[in-house]
């Protein structure tokens, strides 16, 4: 039955440049992106940031104001949205609310046009409709809530319909604006999984759109992280959770976020160090790079996870490492997020639940995994190198 | 407050004296209006000169079962009912249509003016018949259209009040049906037929019995460009049998409800319809 419902159009989505402004307001600057045909792609950033307008773009709902989009090896700039073969799950699920089940998934089949065991474009007949509503419906799991209307349905369900309309109509390139947001957490964890395994199964390529980097890191084959219209870095989740190429990616993947702090380059050459207002960290940039002249100014960037607290109640020791103060101690069963005061800056530290935790407004030492420290350019925000 | 109560009943409406206190006010306030109502057939029914004599009593008296049966022939009620049946429904049915696209185009619609046309449109409901009146006349006569149809229609073939209504119902389907319907290739027709019509149902029956509750109620107008009885409107017919039996005032009663019927009738059949609340589930939110 799959194999009937699996999308045999071949398609990548390529931005080509492409800018959309609404008025003086720019949504998208730039953007120059490849989707890969088969790809879980997910455009990730906070609200606001123009990746909404991204995936309109790729939908017709918006127009391109400048540069050129494909699909597949069309530009399709000028191409009306029911002429792009794609389908979308919008956020709100946007079902009919006076249409049951059935005739919501039927919808995309009604008016438009579609090429049958590669024939010239027509409509589907009635019978050709049920069947793909079936095998849709039954791909979901939804066979026994055709007759429903949305109203009688839960969050749940309306998103199965809202994903077997999306099926039905057998396009190239799924587009997918937030749809778990409205499910609750456990319902959300459940539905992510069966999202991959969906594109598993379909293997046909997704764009979809969150602002929730679990979601993103989870479900991504690759992740694009926007911000303020501009795309900050494309890659693999583990590549942008541990390259992040500039300050703002480093600050909004990861939770808690990465710390950063200014400081000095101290020592150069590959093993080298930086001090700053709160002590001296010592790095290890691989051996591939080298660190920038001693006396440069740098942002030095620590995942929480790469911070060690020496031990609290040893005074007086340590060359090398941060004086931290402890402001707050977070528990979370199987680790801890202990908060720091560093020289002034807020420094988070995350570690096993084990032993006994810091005590509020305690002196400590945080020692640096050496290997883990990334540097920025404070004038331009970007990696070093 | 006791707990018990709730757990048998209807969970929205609380426990027992909240729901006796709401049927108690909900009783009181039907009394009110359908007392009225049991007043006027009281009177149809009763011989007038013996229920003044009685003193006006709550109850028929010298009942006349006959009543209706001579209002409607004495009135020609069925001659006159069926001409104000004809244009009532050209009205309602031009109505509808000239507020559902010109609230659609005001609704979905980019263009040039499009704010502007909206208010000189809207500026249009502060005009009274009475104002217009005159102006209306003299442009029906000179397109001699006294004693017909059209003359009868043709100035209320459109209102801004059906276009304000039913836009405000069509500015109420949210951004994403309506992108969902562009990408299932609905063109303008196709969504205002199949998602923008059917989801704003309610308020398109509403207007719907507006429309025809005031093209059937028509009286001045009809009255203004009428001058040969076999173009009398029912409510020029009801005056007519009122005036012709003041001896007997519960003819003209009588008529007046026979006249009621159709709008009754139309109230009942369109009830379902006008229940509230057909987007709950359209969108989560």
């Amino acid at each position: 039955m799959l194999a009937d419902v699996v999308s045999v159009s071949v398609s990548r989505v390529l931005f080509e440049d492409v800018t959309k402004s609404f008025g003086e307001v720019v949504a998208v600057d730039s953007l120059d992106l490849e989707v890969i045909d088969g790809e879980f792609l997910v455009l990730l950033g906070p609200s606001g940031c123009g990746k909404t307008t991204v995936l309109r773009m790729v939908a017709g709902l918006e127009t391109v104001t400048q540069g050129t989009l494909r699909i597949g090896n069309r530009v399709v700039n000028d191409v009306e949205a029911k002429d792009r073969d794609v389908a979308m799950v919008f956020q709100s699920y946007a079902l009919y609310p006076h249409m049951n089940v059935r005739k919501n998934i039927e919808s995309p089949l009604v008016a438009r046009h579609f090429s049958v065991d590669g024939g010239a474009p027509r409509k589907l007949t009635a019978s050709e409709r049920s069947q793909r509503i079936t095998q849709a419906a039954e791909t979901l799991g939804l066979a026994s809530l055709l007759d429903r209307k949305p109203a009688a349905l839960s969050g749940g369900q309306r998103q199965r319909v809202a994903l077997a309309r999306a099926i039905v109509s057998r396009p190239a390139a799924f587009l997918m604006d937030e749809p778990l947001s409205n499910l609750d957490a456990k319902l959300r964890a459940e539905t992510r999984l069966e999202l991959v395994e969906l594109h598993r199964k379909l293997g046909t390529t997704i764009i979809y759109v969150t602002h929730d980097q679990v979601e993103a890191m989870t479900m991504a084959d690759r992740i694009a992280v926007i911000s303020d219209g501009r795309l900050q870095q494309v890659g693999a989740a583990q590549e942008v959770y541990d390259r992040p190429s500039n300050l703002f990616v480093a600050h909004f993947m990861g939770s808690p976020p990465m710390n950063t702090f200014e400081a000095t380059v101290a020592g150069g050459g590959r093993e080298g160090e930086v001090t700053g207002a709160a002590g001296r960290v010592r790095i290890d940039a691989g051996p591939a790079i080298s660190l920038p002249p001693v006396g440069s100014r740098v942002v030095v960037g620590v995942r929480p996870e790469h911070l060690r607290s020496q031990g609290h109640g040893q005074q007086g020791r340590q060359q090398e490492g941060l004086r931290a103060r402890v402001s707050a101690v977070e528990w979370l069963g199987y680790e801890r997020h202990v908060i720091c005061d560093v020289a002034g800056r807020t420094i988070t530290l995350r570690e096993p639940a084990e032993g006994q935790a810091p005590n509020l407004g305690e002196e400590i030492y945080l020692d640096v995994v050496a290997n883990h420290v990334l540097l920025f350019d404070p004038a331009t925000s970007e990696r070093i190198p | 407050m006791s707990a018990g109560a709730t757990a048998t009943g209807d969970p929205t409406l609380g426990p027992v004296w909240k729901r006796a206190s709401w049927y108690a006010v909900l009783s009181a306030l039907s009394v009110l209006v359908l007392f009225p109502i049991y007043m006027t057939i009281v009177r149809a029914l009763s011989t007038p000169r013996d229920y003044v004599q009685r003193g006006q009593p709550l109850y028929p008296v010298a009942v006349q079962p006959d009543i209706f049966g001579r209002a409607w022939t004495q009135g020609d009620l069925g001659r006159q009912m069926a001409l104000s049946a004809v244009v009532t429904a050209i009205i309602v049915t031009a109505q509808l249509t000239t507020s559902i696209l010109s609230a659609y185009a005001f609704s979905f619609l980019q263009f040039r003016g499009r704010t502007a046309m909206f208010y000189l449109f809207m500026a249009t409901l502060m005009l009274p018949l009475e104002v217009t009146l005159i102006p209306n006349v003299d442009t029906v006569q000179s397109l001699g259209w006294f004693n017909s149809i059209q003359g009868l229609t043709a100035p209320f073939l459109a209102t801004a009040f059906g276009t304000f209504l039913i836009r405000q119902g069509f500015l109420g389907i949210p951004r994403d049906l309506r992108d969902a319907a562009a990408l299932d290739g609905f063109g303008h027709l196709a969504f205002l037929w199949r998602v923008a019509i059917p989801i704003t149902r309610p308020v398109v029956a509403s207007f719907g019995v507006i429309a025809f509750l005031s093209a059937w109620n028509q009286y001045l107008w009809p009255r203004a460009i009428v001058n040969e009885a076999k173009w009398n409107t029912i409510q020029i017919g009801l005056k007519n049998v009122g005036a012709a039996n003041v001896d007997e005032m519960n003819i003209g009663v009588a008529a007046a409800i026979i006249a009621a019927l159709p709008v009754l009738a139309l109230l009942i059949f369109l009830q379902r319809h006008l229940v509230r609340g057909l987007t709950a589930g359209a969108v989560k939110g």
